[in-house]
């Protein structure tokens, strides 16, 4: 099942990209099928995972490269608990979203969908890889469609920004391969769960070191200020449906590991360093919220943003409780679907006015109502205002914050109050004002493929705002173990 | 009698408002004059429910309604739960929402008629009602933020309502933005008394409050923070420079909201917590100032605005200041009595402001004057306000101020000058607007904005009936509902609001016949001086804005505040110095370091390639010092 769901993607790129030329025009409605075949399944999974039981479920594995000699197997292992399986409805919806924001790609159709489909691929991967080496092998997958989809159907200084997001990817992920290694060969294997059940004491350089190796993959991928800087660029120069998938999902990749393999597999080191990253944590929640107040280009904007609420991610995960943790990856998803409709937003912005700079915007909601009203939602459920997601997960990572640190506490809610800053001046300059000539003429968000995504967007925002118990108790199943090793 | 309320019909009070919503957005946005019918039906079941749960809350002497907590939210230690209290301070809460929002919605259909955005106007305000509402019903902290928040989103959206004014939309996002400074404190309150307690059940913390379960010093804390929000909210000093901006708004909006319910919000906020201020008498004693100072400051400020809504919005400041100061003194009775009669006749000051308004398209008063024979009925019901917020006997606004009075008199009587200074600066200012707007010759109003819908104000006269009617309804408890507490009902059911430890601890009220007949002379004193000045004309206001001239300018810039929190602070040290600073240190050196890595690792690969000559002999020769480096470097690290 998993397996199915993981490759479905590639299967489904093959066969767009090998379409013939007189069939091109099949490859947006294969990928929208194929995409929707996995949300369908990734919401089947759903329906089928039993949350009264701790653990992983739906596991596939098989050795894959058996070295026993050597005191190691890597395997092929897939599975998820209710933190994967959260991850992985993200994913699949936020992919749906790609491919319908996609529709008017016109460059290199068959390519542009391909990839989006082996990115795919590389992320659920990620998300339900349950050996170490395999999970680093879907974590590199993901760079290769990347850099592509940025280079070549990005703009602005696309090359710079697709290398500068490579690069720095790169030399985290190397640093977190050694990290993978030492614990690998310490422990006698890369089996996630098993290591995650096991007391790791010693390895052939101090677990101190292992957990930094790690978590300097994670936290360029998070992103930490002062690791933050490629993610900017990376969201302006690429196409709409990459900043989406960018800020969605790969981001998430590093919360996610964060939890599944610092806080599951060396627990005791994390708890070490937990001062450290909140104030980490409260460091990337004031700077990027500063730093967002002075941004005049939409996505620049929404980037910094991101470094700001991905700040309560890891002060959630820094809280080491099981309220706040849950927050954590709660905020991950929220974060994923809320910033996810913003930069849907920018775009039709953009596809309509050809400028992402605020100060030449404005009065759009004169002309364009759809779009600003929806703009505005997504704005309100940014900033954290009640009855959307993000209130939920922002409360919880606070309050499970709030149990042991005070001054990051402060500084996180403090955060909030320069979201509604930002938020709200945006909004004020791009949608409100008198109504300005040169963009009296702009046609409304009225197709389909524009309102679809939008709708199922903001109504997901809703619901996890209004009624979040089933997607916490999901999540939950998977924190409660991890909160319960912490002791 | 009628049988005790059912849990499920006091969630209908909640649910019908926020069903008008769903209706107008889904279903007759295309027909504006069925929303506005819809949101009005909405409204006045909810108005009906209310009665019925007035009527139970009176027959449990005002204590609270067993409704059961129901299950939100379980993670670990953290339980959230969203359940009712019906308590005697909550009816009464109730019933000032409802009517006053069920008369304004009246008025709003003659107000709004004609205005491009009529549906989206009753959406928004079916929104706000039913925020209200839930802020004052649930009975977690937790749960009542989030109204709280929503109540302020509705503010928000409405103030900026006619988004194509620049000035509208500055103030909506200035308003959203000063309450939500007062939240910050307000949210961490909830957090910690959620760490020290782990719980948001209001009646929980405030029996652990009590019974002395909580170390006073996290108490006073925790009041303070919710002191915060309070002040944002209820825009007292220094956070009340939101609520004149706010002015921008509809007028129905502002006497639905920035009068009779929303700014009240913080009050009723530190009334329902009045157990942990009894307790935290630090904290009480700085809502205590805190409230004096905004009263008298806002009252100065009423004294010299020309603009008749922000005469209004200054006199509301003050009168909420009125009520915190009454509270900090421990009148948490008198803070909630006057609560509610300022609810009636505040709102009816600001629905005739509008009334003017629709007349003379302009809330400028140095052009109106001469309106009473144009609009009697305005004038009527507008003077009749004016006195019962001046205090004058035997209206509304006497016996709630009295009471406040009548405990600053016992508590502080520093503070008890205070008040009776804001008594007299009342009267004044109240009929320098009288004397401005309704006396004299009529000074020609304003020409209506371009493709709007204003009405000819060469000829002002009487508005449509359904402007009227609310007007002269609201008439009604402005005049009388100060009668309501002179057998001591209203303190009755509140009383029964507080933990049984509290019940008869509250303070006996006396009625003062010198503070009474001393008040009641300084309001006519008020109003004469008024009439000096602006009706006799006797007196010239010029010569004394010419010989207090220093004072005028501070009252005419508003003590500077707004220079100091716009201009120096927010614009200046946030985001000049401080986001500009760190901007730069973004671009230039945190940017700059991985790049210049970068760069000096392709310099470096240059001169790399440089070594690789092909020649053999430079290979053996480095093989040969790298060997030696090797040795000598095991050597080092392992001595023989």
């Amino acid at each position: 099942m998993l397996t199915f769901l993981v490759f479905l993607p590639v299967l489904g790129a093959i066969v767009v990209a090998t379409l013939p030329r007189d069939q091109e025009r099949q490859a947006k409605p294969t990928a929208l099928a194929v995409t929707c075949i996995v949300l369908a399944g990734s919401l089947l999974l759903f329906a089928l995972f039993d949350r009264d039981v701790s653990g992983l479920q739906f596991r596939e594995r098989f050795t894959w490269i058996g070295a026993g000699e050597a005191g190691f197997n890597i395997q092929y292992f897939l599975g998820i608990d209710g933190l994967g399986l959260t991850m992985v409805i993200l994913t699949a919806f936020l992919f749906v979203v790609a491919i319908l924001i996609s529709w008017k790609v016109e460059l290199r159709t068959k390519e542009y969908f391909a990839w989006l489909l082996v990115l795919e691929t590389a992320v659920l991967g990620v998300f339900t890889a349950q050996d170490l080496i395999l999970f680093f092998l879907f974590w590199e997958l993901e760079l290769v469609p990347m850099y592509l989809l940025i280079s070549i159907w990005g703009s602005g200084r696309k090359d710079y920004s697709a290398m500068k997001f490579v690069l720095f990817t790169i030399t985290g992920s190397a640093l977190m391969l050694v990290g993978f290694l030492v614990l690998g060969f310490a422990a006698g294997t890369f089996d996630m769960e098993l290591l995650a059940q096991m007391q790791i004491n010693d390895a052939a350089i101090p677990l101190s070191a292992v957990f930094l190796l790690i978590f300097a993959g994670f936290a360029v991928k998070l992103p930490i200020v002062p690791l933050h800087t490629w993610l900017p660029d990376a969201h302006t120069d690429a196409p709409t449906a990459v900043s989406v998938i960018l800020a969605g999902v790969l981001l998430k990749m590093g919360g996610y590991g964060m939890l599944r393999i610092l806080v599951g597999i060396l627990p005791d080191t994390t708890q070490d360093y937990a001062v450290w990253l909140a104030s980490l944590a409260a460091l990337s929640i004031l700077y990027g919220a500063v730093i967002t107040l002075r941004q005049t280009d939409l996505k620049r904007l929404i980037a910094y943003s991101s470094v700001s609420h991905m700040g309560y991610v890891l002060l959630g995960i820094a809280a080491l409780g099981q309220v706040g943790m849950t927050g954590a990856a709660l905020q991950m998803f929220s974060h994923g679907v809320i910033t996810g409709l913003l930069f849907v937003m920018v775009g039709m912005i953009y596809d309509r006015t050809h400028t992402r700079n605020v100060n030449e915007l404005s009065g759009l909601a004169h002309v364009t109502p759809i779009i600003a009203i929806v703009m505005v939602m997504a704005g309100l459920a940014s900033l954290g205002l009640p009855a959307m997601s993000g209130f939920v997960a922002e409360v919880m990572i606070l309050l499970g914050a709030g149990e042991r640190f005070v001054a990051p506490t402060i500084l996180g809610v403090i955060g909030i109050l320069l979201a509604a800053g930002y938020i709200l001046w945006m909004v004020q300059r791009v949608m409100f004002g008198p109504k300005d000539p040169r963009w009296a003429e702009l046609p409304d968000a009225t197709s389909w493929w524009e309102q679809l995504p939008m709708a199922a967007m903001l109504a997901v925002i809703l619901a996890v705002g209004i009624y979040p118990a089933p997607l916490v108790d999901l999540i939950d199943q998977a924190i409660l173990p991890l909160a319960g090793r912490l002791g | 009698m009628l049988p005790e309320i059912p849990e499920g019909v006091v969630w209908a009070i909640l649910l019908l408002p926020i069903g008008s919503l769903l209706t107008i957005v889904l279903w007759t946005r295309p027909n504006p004059r069925l929303s506005g019918y819809v949101t009005i039906a909405a409204i006045a079941g909810a108005f009906l429910f209310s009665l019925w749960a007035l009527d139970s809350v009176i027959a449990s002497d005002g204590t609270a309604l067993a409704f059961r907590s129901h299950e939100w939210l379980t993670v670990g230690d953290l339980t959230v739960n969203v359940g009712l209290r019906v308590d005697g301070l909550t009816v009464i809460m109730l019933l000032v929402v409802t009517t006053v929002s069920l008369l304004v919605q009246i008025y709003s259909q003659g107000y709004m008629a004609g205005d491009g955005g009529y549906s989206r106007y009753f959406a928004y305000m079916s929104l706000f009602t039913a925020s209200m509402l839930g802020l004052i019903l649930v009975d977690s902290i937790l749960v009542l933020f989030v109204f709280w928040e929503l109540v302020g989103l509705c503010s928000y959206l409405l103030i900026g309502f006619w988004f194509h004014k620049p000035a509208a939309v500055r103030a909506a996002m200035k308003a959203f933005l000063v309450t939500r400074l007062g939240d910050v404190g307000l949210l961490l309150a909830i957090i910690l008394i959620w760490t020290k307690t782990g719980t948001f059940d209001i009646a929980e913390i405030q029996e652990l409050a009590v019974v002395g379960a909580i170390s006073v010093n996290v108490l006073t804390v925790f009041a303070l923070g919710i002191f915060a929000g309070a002040v944002g909210k209820s825009a007292q000093f220094p956070l009340h420079v939101w609520l004149p901006d706010a002015m921008e708004g509809p007028t129905p909006v502002s006497a639905l909201i920035h009068a009779a319910t929303m700014v009240v919000a913080g009050v009723y906020l530190v009334a329902r917590f009045f157990p942990v201020f009894e307790v935290a008498e630090d904290a009480q004693l700085t809502v205590a100032v805190v409230g004096g100072t905004t009263a008298l400051l806002a009252a100065l400020l009423a004294v010299v605005a020309t603009d008749i809504k922000r005469v209004l919005a200054y006199s509301t400041i003050s009168q909420l200041g009125y009520m915190m100061l009454a509270l900090g003194l421990g009148g948490y009775v008198a803070a909630i009595f006057h609560l509610l009669t300022h609810a009636f006749f505040k709102a009816l000051l600001f629905l005739g402001a509008g009334s003017v308004n629709h007349a003379t398209n302009t809330f400028d008063m140095r052009r109106m004057g001469g309106l009473r024979k144009m609009m009697p009925l305005t004038h009527a019901t507008f003077f009749v306000a004016s006195l019962s917020l001046a205090g004058v006997f035997p209206l509304a606004g006497f016996w709630s101020k009295d009471e406040i009075l009548s405990q600053a008199w016992t508590e502080q009587p520093l503070l008890f000058v205070v008040a009776m200074a804001v008594v007299f600066l009342t009267a004044f200012y109240m009929f320098r607007a009288i004397f401005l707007t309704f006396e004299g010759e009529y000074q020609g109003g304003e020409a209506p904005e371009e493709d709007s819908h204003g009405a000819d104000q060469s000829r002002p006269h009487e508005s449509p009936r359904v402007m009227v009617v609310p007007l002269l309804v609201l008439a009604v408890p402005a005049l009388l509902i100060g009668f309501a507490n002179v057998s001591g009902g209203v303190e009755h059911l509140l009383a029964g609001a507080l933990p049984l430890e509290m019940r008869h601890a509250l303070p006996e009220f006396h009625f003062n016949w010198g503070i009474a007949l001393g008040s009641l002379a300084l309001a006519l004193a008020g109003i004469g001086s008024a009439w000096l000045f602006y009706g006799a004309r006797v007196l010239s206001a010029e010569r004394v804005r010419l010989t207090l001239r220093p004072l005028h300018t501070l009252l005419e810039r508003k003590y500077f505040l707004d220079d100091l929190f716009e201009g120096v602070l927010v614009r200046g040290l946030l985001y000049r110095v401080g986001a500009g600073a760190l901007s730069l240190f973004d671009s230039l050196v945190v940017d700059r370091v991985p790049n210049e890595i970068a760069r000096g690792l392709r310099l470096s690969s240059v001169g790399l390639r440089m070594l690789q000559t092909g020649q053999v002999q430079v290979y053996g020769a480095m093989a040969f010092a790298g060997l030696l480096l090797a040795g000598g470097l095991a050597f080092l690290l392992n001595p023989l």
